[in-house]
């Protein structure tokens, strides 16, 4: 068990392209924390950074009170689970669990005893003598994860463990994941491009663009109060929208020519930014925003409406026992759903 | 047609098709065939020839030919040639040589593997400098068979004295480009999440060598070892250069040596002996590549890790 302490780290590829801006930030012990962003944000190569990996640039890594920076993989008491499992395919699955163990010259019945337990734990004791190729993509998910865990390792690191699971599946795994992290107590990090993932799993969010860390927050934080257009529109599905408006006079308006209601603009005047999520709005008939609907999309649960408000994209999110509208609406927000963002950064204002 | 269902429709009519139309002759599939039979035949015939000359006594042989039939010498000639001493000092029998050409075989393949193998593995797995380069060089040594730096490889041994050895009979052609190529192009296949697992599991590289590297590309050292063996059992030249001791001799070369130390005297070459062990010869390299066949194909083709 053990905190992780990324200090201003920063990583520099010989072709001198910059994946990650220095960072800092800390894991507290036991907790799980994704790490968040679309491909190329730099989430892996932090994570790669962490299991020793790839070599740091710049800055210092920490795991438990320990610098790591010059440590050995194997000797950093991590474990990994990779995308494609990377699990021995000449092995069978107990081999496979016990490998590292192993390598460290752990004796022979320990090794037994922690595999068996492990195998257990995953519903994979019947399995222990077949190879990885006679498994199912979820039996391989699984001992991948029995893997790392009969190493009792400080720290877990998962890379896209999920992506190449079925949906169905995906969200079984997600859950188990996630029940096991929390009954181990084992710090986690955990890599996904998938918000979905991030904000169900995390107990902590980072989330990541270009390489340079965007917000740190609990899923709640990053959903309610997100720091930047980026993170609003990164997280959450459908996305918020995100609309050109001005200020003047404590009044936010659309730059189609609509008064937003809600907005606490504190003093800010010109242009700005309005972001409103797709569900913080519900047709009514005193709304204050006039909504022309273009496209109904049914989702079973919940109806999405595509149009425009004051000529700019919008989209509404309404319960499935509303009845579809018709061409044009009023729309009302909920008290306190409107954020602003400056127009040059995205910041939040 | 009534009694046909809506489910059964498919399969009823596919059941039906082989048996409706009378089997047409597809001139195609004659001709392939034709062509294959030709191929199989030309590459047959001699090998069945010489088995059935072996049958038959010298003097036959040298007044009629190759023989089609077969004769009543089959026991002797292979007696003969597989254990009575003969060459020119009497120390060398057809099970010497037979030792012989296995050494030089298996010393030849394994040698091969080991050494194309380690090639390749620094190549592709380590930061070298000049790696690439390294490769290349390699792969252009293709260019320079054995047979065209004979003569200083030839100079070398003997000044290391090394000839009339096994040593020098197999060292000098180990060093191998089309092992390293084949296993630098198997190793590039093999994806960079198993080696990272293997570092997170507390593997060095010896340790990855030997419990991952090997046991995957157990195919390909399968097929390597078959076009290997087969490539030192037929070696011909080098040996015939390097040994002159005759308890060294290979088959290969045993086969001229008894034509050529009895054409010296006056006697009638021993022709029958002679295809006896023509076809002893064969028949190791033609029971490596039965029995590592299946094995051989999944090395070249197989790609799934």
């Amino acid at each position: 068990m053990a905190q992780v302490t990324l200090d201003k780290v920063r990583k520099v590829y010989p072709n001198g392209a910059e994946a990650l801006e220095p960072s800092t930030f800390t894991i507290p012990d036991g907790e799980l924390t994704v790490l968040v962003g679309p491909s190329g944000c730099g989430k892996s190569t932090m994570l790669r950074m962490v299991a020793g990996l790839e070599t740091v640039t710049e800055g210092e890594i920490s795991i438990g009170d320990r610098v790591v920076n010059d440590i050995d993989p194997a000797d950093r008491n991590i474990a990994m689970v990779f995308q494609n499992y990377a699990l021995y395919p000449h092995m069978t699955v107990e081999r496979n669990m016990g490998y590292g163990l192993k390598n460290r010259g752990l004796p022979k019945s320990e090794i037994n005893e922690r595999v068996r337990e492990a195998a257990e734990m995953l519903e994979l004791t019947e399995f222990l003598t077949r190879r990885p190729s006679q498994l199912s993509g979820g039996q391989r998910q699984r001992v991948a994860m029995g893997r790392a865990i009969v190493r009792k390792p400080d720290l877990f690191l998962f890379d896209e463990p999920l992506s190449n699971l079925d949906a169905k599946l995906r969200n079984q795994m997600r859950i188990e994941i996630r029940a096991l992290q929390r009954r181990l107590g084992t710090t986690a990090m955990y890599v996904t491009h998938d918000q979905v993932e991030a904000m169900t799993m995390a107990d902590r969010i980072i989330v990541l663009n270009t390489g340079k860390i965007e917000q740190i927050g609990t899923p709640n934080e990053i959903y309610e109060h997100p720091a930047s257009t980026f993170v609003a529109s990164f997280m959450g599905a459908p996305p918020m929208n995100l609309l050109d408006g001005e200020a003047a006079q404590g009044r936010v308006t659309l730059t189609g020519g609509q008064v937003v209601p809600e907005a606490h603009v504190n003093g800010h005047a010109g242009g700005l930014i309005v972001g409103i999520r797709p569900e913080d709005v519900q047709p009514s008939p005193e709304g204050e925003l006039g909504f022309d609907v273009d496209i109904v999309e049914e989702l079973g649960a919940q109806r999405l409406l595509h149009g425009r408000v004051a000529g700019q994209a919008f989209s509404v999110a309404v319960p499935k026992d509303k009845a579809a509208a018709a061409d044009t609406m009023r729309l009302s927000v909920k008290p306190g759903a409107v954020h602003l963002f400056d127009t040059d950064a995205g910041r939040r204002l | 047609m009534a009694d046909i269902t809506e489910t059964s429709t498919g399969s009823a009519t596919q059941a039906a098709a082989p048996t409706r139309p009378a089997k047409r002759i597809k001139w195609e599939a004659v001709g392939d065939h034709a062509i294959l039979i030709a191929g199989a035949l030309l590459m047959l015939v001699p090998v069945y020839m010489v088995f059935a000359t072996s049958s038959w006594d010298a003097i036959t042989i040298h007044r009629q030919g190759m023989q089609f039939g077969f004769g009543d010498q089959f026991g002797v000639n292979y007696d003969a040639a597989l254990f009575e001493y003969g060459g020119f000092t009497d120390s060398v029998n057809g099970m010497t040589m037979l030792a012989n050409s296995m050494i030089l075989g298996l010393g030849f393949a394994i040698g091969k593997i080991i050494v194309g193998m380690m090639a390749a593995y620094a190549i592709v797995y380590f930061r070298l400098k000049f790696a690439t380069l390294a490769f290349w060089m390699i792969f252009t040594t293709l260019l320079l068979p054995l047979e065209v730096r004979i003569l200083p490889s030839y100079e070398v041994i003997t000044w290391m004295n090394l000839g009339n050895t096994y040593t020098g009979l197999i060292v000098p052609l180990i060093a191998s480009a089309t092992a390293t190529f084949f296993f630098r192009q198997y190793f590039r296949s093999i994806p960079e999440e198993l080696i990272e697992a293997a570092r997170i599991d507390g593997a060095g590289p010896v340790k990855f060598f030997i419990d991952i590297l090997v046991p995957l590309s157990k195919t390909m050292i399968a097929a390597m070892f078959i076009i290997m063996f087969v490539f030192g059992w037929n070696q011909y030249l080098w040996p015939t250069l390097i040994t002159t001791d005759e308890s060294l001799f290979t088959l290969v070369r045993g086969i001229r040596q008894i034509i050529q130390s009895y054409a010296d005297g006056s006697e009638t070459p021993d022709y029958g002996q002679a295809a006896a062990l023509a076809i002893i010869a064969m028949t190791p390299p033609v029971l490596i590549v039965v029995f590592f066949q299946s094995w051989f194909v999944k090395g070249l083709t197989e790609s799934d890790k």
